[in-house]
């Protein structure tokens, strides 16, 4: 019950947050000098006229922003400005598909590889293997998507020749190596350190001790009573990783050539494509706070310790 | 117990004993050298091309160490160039977002109550919003100016500052000397600003070797897309976006530029973990021996 109340609550506060979100945007794009029908020719008044009606851009401010958040709510973005024949909602179902292939496989790999180097580090606490390993994660954490992924296409696509260096061919595997090795990499190594620390944190406590003096084995212990105290904060961190791997799959798509959101994203705001940009900044903002609401109530079925009693 | 240590002290001796952070202090303090003396000696200027040499390798003879770009422009000089372009970008946007960060965050501390809770409420609103693209929306409809980049990148960043700075105000405002000083009939105003701020700076001092690297990666990142620093000046990102486009025939124009932001990134990382074992008073425990 305390479970359900806590969830419904969590629900009422994304709303808000939802609807600054779309506020913000709206007004930005307002504020924006410069309208969308600003060509080099000017176009013919009539023309003109037809079009800005047909947009709503002549009503007063408050009935355009109550007009478009009606119509966000019904899963309408509009119209694209530029790819004239699309609505903006037709683009971005056509390019979600990629980048959450993208993205899901990039998190797994993340929490595969963060996971296991972190854990080995910490049972090897403080021995060289563990200083290496600690010190290829923070050049790992140092080392940012857009500069990890031409390097990987430099080495195993130019100099190997071995991997494709981009392009989607309808997403054969061999295709998607690279670029979500490029989008992994620097969380795997977040969570490779955060795994370490929590860890460590959890074989100093009591009731690791306890378990050692009574003698169980130590791989009992280890996966019977370490690993769940040890993945509860890498678990909460799930939630900043996916805004993370959002914010990098912009620029892996954009390397690789991918037909993905974040491509869509980068043309709607080279080309000052309005109703695009800002129906997929709305669309990245639900699936963030959509996937922190999710990663919260997670957590809490998780972890017994933490009472949902607000 | 050393209660007598002062917050410098403190630091300093935690720092010295802390190796990594040392060789990344004194990379750091070369890399900014280099950055803002390599262009005077070098022969080349940075917006000087040169038919002849476009794309050259690396090479001693002609003075172009870092070879040359598709323009024949000396890399050396334009990746030191680059780099005085990205760390202004994030001393100064770092600077902005402390100063929106901390008083925010005394203010809410210190004034409790019903105020500290909608503040709190806005920073918890704001935490779950995408903001790199907020910056990049700014960027494509307010012109790509690089004042524009400072204001922007601090006015997001400076949600973190702002939570710490207010947990720390909370048990600062119950000590003595605030008591004292509002005894003394000392405006809100001054006691937030002169007595709890000051008492503070160990914590804004973490934050800011933290939040700096922070900055410069999405200075990079903006202008890898093209949405950043615009030509003729460059920075990093901008430098390794170009690198990236002709990398199968002149790598070293990606490979010199990348090397240099990783490097930084990588050392200021290294310092504010340092920082953060040595100055975080929720690590306490780990330093005073």
């Amino acid at each position: 019950m305390t479970n359900l109340k806590f969830i419904f609550g969590r629900l009422a506060g994304a709303i808000p947050t939802l609807l600054v979100l779309i506020c913000f945007a709206f007004f930005l794009v307002k504020s924006a000098p410069g309208g969308p029908f600003d060509f080099e020719r000017s176009l013919p008044e009539e023309v003109e006229k037809n079009l800005r009606e047909a947009y709503n851009l002549d009503d007063p401010l408050y009935l355009q922003l109550t007009k478009y958040v009606g119509s966000i709510l019904t899963g309408d973005f509009g119209p694209s400005f530029q790819y004239r024949d699309y609505t903006v909602t037709e683009l971005i179902m056509s390019g979600f598909p990629v980048s959450l292939r993208l993205g899901v496989a990039a998190i797994f790999l993340a929490l595969i590889l963060g996971g296991t180097i972190g854990t080995i580090a910490a049972l090897n606490q403080n021995s060289r293997l563990d200083y290496s390993v600690m010190f290829f994660g923070m050049v790992g954490i140092s080392i940012p998507n857009f500069v990890m992924a031409p390097l990987l296409v430099l080495i195993f696509s130019i100099a190997l020749n071995i991997l494709p260096a981009g392009g989607y061919a309808n997403g054969a595997p061999l295709h998607m190596i690279l670029p979500v090795v490029a989008l992994a990499l620097p969380q795997a190594a977040y969570i490779a350190r955060l795994t370490r620390g929590s860890m460590i944190e959890v074989l100093n406590s009591n009731f690791v001790r306890t378990t050692r003096a009574q003698g169980l084995p130590l791989n009992t212990i280890i996966f019977k009573h370490v690993l769940k105290p040890t993945f509860l904060p890498v678990i909460s961190y799930l939630g900043p990783a996916t805004a993370a791997i959002i914010t990098g799959s912009v620029v892996v798509e954009q390397i690789f050539g991918l037909p993905g959101l974040g491509r869509y994203f980068v043309q709607g705001a080279l080309n000052r494509d309005y109703t695009l940009v800002m129906g997929v900044v709305i669309f990245y903002g639900l699936l963030i706070i959509g996937f922190n609401l999710i990663v919260d109530t997670v957590y809490g079925f998780i972890d017994p310790r933490i009472k949902h009693n607000r | 117990m050393n209660p007598t240590n002062s917050l410098a002290s403190d630091a300093w001796s935690a720092l010295s004993k802390n190796r990594a952070a040392w060789f990344s202090a004194m990379a750091l303090t070369t890399m900014v050298l280099l950055v803002l003396l390599g262009p005077l000696v070098s022969p080349h200027e940075v917006d000087q091309t040169n038919w002849s040499k476009l794309a050259k390798p690396p090479s001693m003879d002609d003075g172009h160490i870092f070879g040359t770009d598709d323009l024949g422009r000396d890399l050396f000089v334009r990746t030191m160039y680059g780099g005085r372009i990205s760390l202004m970008v994030g001393i100064v946007a770092t600077l902005v977002s402390v100063l929106i960060g901390v008083s925010y965050g005394a203010i809410s501390g210190f004034v409790g109550g019903k105020v500290d809770s909608i503040m709190m409420r806005i920073v918890d609103v704001l935490y779950a919003m995408p903001f790199l693209f907020f910056v990049i929306l700014l960027m494509v409809f307010f012109g790509r100016s690089i004042f524009l980049i400072f204001v922007a990148i601090g006015a997001v960043n400076w949600l973190d500052i702002a939570r710490i700075v207010r947990g720390q105000t909370l048990t600062i405002k119950g000590k003595e000397f605030v008591d004292a000083a509002k005894a003394g009939g000392v405006s809100t105003f001054r006691i937030i600003f002169r007595h709890i701020v000051p008492n503070l700076m160990g914590i804004v001092v973490v934050y800011v070797a933290l939040t700096v690297p922070q900055v410069i990666l999405v200075e990079s990142f903006l202008s890898f897309l093209g949405l950043g620093v615009q030509e003729p000046m460059t920075s990093w990102g901008a430098l390794v976006n170009q690198g990236a486009r002709q990398m199968e025939s002149s790598p070293w124009i990606l490979l010199f530029p990348a090397l240099f932001l990783a490097v930084t990134l990588f050392c200021f990382n290294f310092i504010g973990d340092g920082l953060r074992d040595a100055l975080d008073p929720k690590d306490r425990t780990n330093i005073n021996e």
